[in-house]
């Protein structure tokens, strides 16, 4: 009787927790269909009119370009450098190797609002380069980097070594053995680096906010429509479609993390 | 130029403090099954891949075909390796892993393909091109993997415990098919092992390798007939070692006291500068040894008692202690003689030898 009390608390408790997670985030999509500018109990009506004036929206338009260009560049350039230090950490034996893995990893500690003053006083005090995407680029690559890194070396290790030995050895150079071989065999490792940088880029404010000069990116804008209550159903409407793209990449990333691991477990490795 | 395939001459390779290869130095002809046997650690691996360019020597020069080989890369040495794990490419199917050292040469496709299929002839796994590694068995990868290496058309192949993963049966399969092909295709092949009863099945000759260092170089029936040291007596097959001091030597034969053996005689083979004295050990194998209930007239015989005996089907085992004597001495028989050996356990035995089968080895 005891335990049966104890796993029925334990189902409430669990139903609970679920609903702290996932309640807020639901009131997004209810209430961007709500036929009213104050987001407020009872609704009024169904509308998809804060969609339709979406399209319409140019500032959202641009700031929506801004985002996915800003997190394509910072998921090219983060996995690149990512993939070249996983392989260096990996393959090979050097002195100073802790030492460089744990500066590399630094930044994820490093509080971003510390990071984004002093990242704003390097371009404009030091460098004197103006703000621009680019500067937004940098800094999530900053951060990115390392996400990268770690995802890689995971993957990196999981397939044996002599396998590319085993390319130089029938003929092949280095640089064809990296592309016959240890690509193909690290591609799982490079989506996920790919989607985990998009991700971390796209929804990134504190970092965004600090470097960016005219042009803002989709979390910028987003903060400035709360300051107008008119456009708040508009925000929750562009969040809501955030939310539906973000898990439709999830769920890709996630079932294409578990097809590599089946491929693992029927004993390529 | 002598007719080496490959001239090892006094090759080091030190990893921080530890010299894994310490100066050593023979030469593999042509053609040859040659075998590199030792136990894990000897470095024997080590050599191996300083033969494939993974590893440079920290000392000394290897060549192949007469061409020194320090600075050339892996992908530019005429070896091709057949890799302990297989490392068979898992995003490949078994034509294409085939097929993977002979693309970079832009042959035809048909040529490809014909060159493809005649290697998948060679292992007996035509019909099979388009598996994954992952659908294969542990011996039809092994041998995807050598059929790999076989189609660039190395000048030596290099195997390094090719056989070590795949159960017991199929190992002396496998034993005797690389044995064949290796005939077939004439190509000198280095082969690395722990196991010395694969070595001395295969083996045309065999190094033996211990702590870096090479300690004999010979054919499987003169390292098991005349070993030239205790480590490589004991390191193939079993060997009843006595300790003992050198007397004399008369007529090739040296005599000498084994202190609680007694006195034994062994012939001399080759090392005949031992003075009086030295510090020598009589080997002898169990199979030359006779159990009888009376001291024989002639050869070496030591007293003992009959301790446990081992059935193993086809022979047995016998184990026979003398007093003083740190080990049991070990003596084995067919069964087709059994009624003459069997006894009972605690019965005071001879174990006795003929002169000529023994085995003087300096200490």
């Amino acid at each position: 009787m005891r335990s049966q009390t104890i796993s029925r608390l334990l189902t409430i408790f669990a139903f609970a927790y679920l609903a702290f997670l996932y309640v807020p985030v639901l009131l997004l999509p209810l209430f961007s269909f709500n036929d009213n500018i104050y987001v407020t109990f009872p609704l009024k009506g169904f509308t998809w009119k804060w969609y339709q004036s979406m399209a319409a929206n140019q500032p959202l338009i641009d700031a929506l370009l801004a985002s996915l260009q800003v997190g394509f560049a910072v998921s090219v350039v983060s996995t690149v450098i990512g993939m070249l230090a996983a392989m260096g950490l990996t393959r090979y034996q050097f002195p100073g190797k802790g030492l460089i893995t744990s500066t590399i990893m630094l930044p994820l500690v490093i509080p971003y609002i510390i990071l984004g003053i002093s990242l704003l006083s390097l371009a404009r005090q030091v460098l004197n380069i103006d703000l621009s995407l680019w500067t937004i680029v940098a800094a999530h690559v900053l951060v990115c980097v390392p996400l990268s890194m770690l995802v890689l070396i995971a993957r990196m290790e999981g397939f044996d070594k002599s396998l590319e030995e085993a390319s130089l050895d029938l003929g092949e150079s280095a640089w064809r053995t990296f592309w016959r071989v240890t690509f193909p065999l690290a591609i799982p490792g490079i989506v996920s680096s790919f989607l985990l940088c998009f991700s971390t880029s796209f929804d990134e404010f504190v970092l965004a906010f600090f470097l960016s000069g005219t042009e803002s990116t989709l979390p910028i804008y987003m903060y400035s429509l709360l300051r107008f209550p008119a456009k708040v159903p508009g925000a929750l409407a562009l969040a809501s479609c955030i939310l539906l793209g973000s898990i439709i990449v999830i769920v890709f990333a996630e079932w294409y993390r578990r097809r590599g691991i089946q491929a693992q477990q029927e004993g390529l490795v | 130029m002598s007719d080496a395939m490959i001239a090892i001459q006094d090759v080091t390779k030190a990893f921080g403090p530890i010299r894994a290869v310490d100066e050593v130095s023979f030469e593999i002809g042509r053609g040859e099954f040659f075998s590199l046997l030792g136990p894990s650690g000897c470095g024997k691996t080590t050599l191996l891949r300083m033969l494939a360019g993974f590893e440079i020597p920290t000392a000394g020069e290897i060549l192949i075909d007469g061409q020194p080989m320090s600075a050339v890369p892996p992908n530019q040495r005429p070896t091709n390796m057949v890799f302990q794990s297989y490392a068979i490419f898992p995003h490949l199917n078994v034509r294409d892993n085939i097929g993977y050292g002979l693309v970079r040469m832009k042959p035809s496709k048909a040529e490809l393909n014909a060159t493809v299929d005649r290697a998948l002839a060679l292992i007996k796994l035509s019909g099979y091109g388009d598996r994954m590694a992952s659908q294969l068995s542990g011996g039809q990868r092994q041998r995807v993997a050598l059929a790999r290496a076989l189609v660039c058309r190395p000048k030596v192949l290099l195997l390094d415990e090719p056989l070590g993963a795949l159960d017991k049966k199929l190992r002396e399969e496998m034993q005797l098919e690389l044995r064949q092909i290796q005939r077939e295709v004439g190509i000198t092949f280095v082969f690395v092992t722990h196991d010395q009863e694969e070595a001395l099945t295969m083996s045309d000759r065999i190094a033996v390798m211990s702590k870096g260092k090479v300690l004999q170089i010979d054919s499987a029936a003169a390292l098991y007939e005349h070993p030239n040291c205790r480590e490589v007596a004991e390191f193939i097959g079993t060997m009843n070692v006595f300790e003992g001091r050198l007397l004399g030597v008369q007529d090739g034969v040296a005599r000498v006291d084994a202190g609680p053996a007694g006195e034994l005689l062994a012939p001399v083979n080759g090392a005949a500068d031992l003075a009086p004295g030295a510090a020598v050990s009589v080997a002898v194998r169990p199979e030359k040894l006779e159990i009888a209930a009376s001291r024989p007239a002639t050869g070496n015989a030591i007293t003992g008692r009959r301790l446990a005996e081992a059935y193993l089907g086809d022979r047995s085992h016998y184990y026979v202690g003398a007093d003083g004597l740190p080990k049991p001495i070990a003596a084995a028989a067919q069964n087709k003689q059994r009624a003459l050996t069997s006894g009972s356990a605690g019965e005071t035995v001879w174990v006795h030898w003929p002169v000529e089968a023994g085995v003087l080895l300096e200490r």
